[in-house]
């Protein structure tokens, strides 16, 4: 009776050393490592969505300003923010390019805006639309930061759930999957040209 | 067995580390320079006179409001775009206090004409985006449009310093210190014991070892000298703004 009981003690503390080898808490650091990053991402994205509505305002003030570039930018904002991404679903592939694409679509039609207001000096020489631009380029750049360290810390955690030990213990007991990359949009990339 | 495991799996990830740092490395197109104090000229464009008295102005900064600001100068980009190579030398140099982030970086590339300042988490409050981009527009560029490099520098630092002011008070904490105040209060307690033997050496044993405070030089290596200036471990999100000339 006396040695059953040391023996599951025993055995008790060997599972649990193993685990620690195994890569079971590693893996959890990294799952909550990309929750993290993505948790910034996400933040930054909002960002600029809070930015968009004074930026059209701004905008709509100077004189016969187009108006299906600055619909573009309003209906891609409004599709962009109705589309949320959790923790959770940073393994699903569909998701990720659903969301993706919603993103990148407002990139682009930011970054349309941005040039078609090239051709209005006025709005240029504004000070209110000049800071707003700041603003916006700046968040622009906070989110290719945090797009980075988000995808860098995906690859750590889907290396971790992958290489040799921790791959054993993910598939008997963690059943993890690979987190999806937040790869910068096709559209996105595409510098859109400037027309007089 | 478990140990071994661990060993074999940690040693298997400072592999993967390890080379994802080379390649990084590899494929960055112009390095990090090395941070040489608070105003790294590389490109030349600072006088001496100003170049000192910009590094005064810093250090007093620093001394009292602890947020450190540092002034970077390349030849050129080649290429690269400048937000991407000034998060990789804000990260690298990790500039501003541990904890408070408050950490700002000017980096100006002579041949591209750009200018940029990268401004760390914690002053994004005070110096933000939009503080950043009208510095950057009405400060430095139209100094630097005019070939007046020393002025634009200045001007630029000034209008840094004014915004970012109060944002932070207190002394520069040194790297490490704030989470073992137990180990300085060691050492003080030994001083303190040190010099009371030492005194009651003097007087009860006619002085026949000398020196009075012989092991008291021990205090002057704390606090950030600018001899050795270094980064405080500040985090940089890519927050700032960009313009050219």
């Amino acid at each position: 009776m006396m040695k059953a009981s040391v023996a599951k003690i025993v055995v008790f503390f060997l599972f649990f050393s193993t685990l620690s080898g195994c890569g079971y808490n590693s893996i959890q650091q990294n799952e909550e490592a990309v929750n993290h990053a993505w948790g910034d991402l996400e933040s930054q994205l909002q960002r600029r969505a809070d930015l968009v509505p004074n930026l059209v305002a701004t905008v709509k003030g100077a004189a016969n300003f187009e108006k299906e570039t600055l619909t573009a930018v309003v209906e891609a904002r409004s599709r962009a923010s109705a589309i949320q991404l959790t923790p959770a679903m940073l393994s699903d592939p569909d998701a990720m390019a659903k969301f993706r694409e919603a993103q990148g679509n407002l990139s682009s039609t930011l970054s349309r805006l941005l040039v078609t207001v090239e051709r209005y000096p006025e709005l240029k020489a504004n000070q209110n639309f000049r800071d707003l631009q700041n603003q916006l380029e700046g968040t622009e750049n906070r989110i290719s930061v945090a797009r980075q360290r988000y995808n860098a810390s995906v690859e750590t955690f889907n290396f971790s759930i992958r290489q040799f030990p921790n791959s054993l213990t993910n598939s008997f007991m963690l059943k993890l999957k690979p987190k999806e990359y937040f790869k910068a949009d096709a559209a996105a990339k595409t510098v859109p040209g400037v027309k007089f | 067995m478990a140990r071994r495991v661990s060993w074999i799996s940690s040693t298997i990830l400072l592999f993967a580390l390890l080379q994802v740092a080379l390649y990084t490395g590899l494929l960055a197109a112009i390095p990090v320079p090395a941070l040489t104090g608070r105003v790294n000229d590389y490109a030349g464009m600072i006088s001496a006179p100003v170049k000192a008295d910009l590094e005064t102005k810093l250090k007093q900064f620093e001394a009292a409001e602890s947020t450190q600001i540092v002034i970077l100068t390349v030849q050129s980009l080649k290429g690269d775009p400048i937000e991407d190579f000034s998060i990789k030398v804000a990260e690298a140099w990790k500039i501003g206090q541990k904890g408070k982030d408050n950490g700002v970086l000017l980096i100006v590339s002579k041949d591209d004409h750009k200018v940029r300042i990268e401004v760390g988490y914690g002053l994004e409050g005070k110096l933000t985006d939009l503080m950043a981009g009208r510095i950057v527009r009405d400060e430095i560029v139209p100094a630097f449009k005019a070939g007046q490099f020393d002025q634009g520098f200045t001007n630029g630092v000034s209008a840094i310093i004014s915004t970012a002011h109060g944002e932070y008070k207190g002394k520069p904490k040194t790297e490490g210190n704030g989470d073992k105040p137990s180990m300085s209060l060691l050492f003080i307690i030994f001083a303190v014991i040190y010099v009371i033997y030492q005194i009651f050496r003097r007087f009860f044993w006619g002085g026949l070892g000398g020196g009075f405070f012989g092991g008291g030089g021990g205090f002057s290596g704390s606090g950030n000298n600018d001899d050795n200036f270094s980064g405080g471990g500040g985090s940089f999100g890519g927050g700032g703004s960009s313009g050219d000339w």
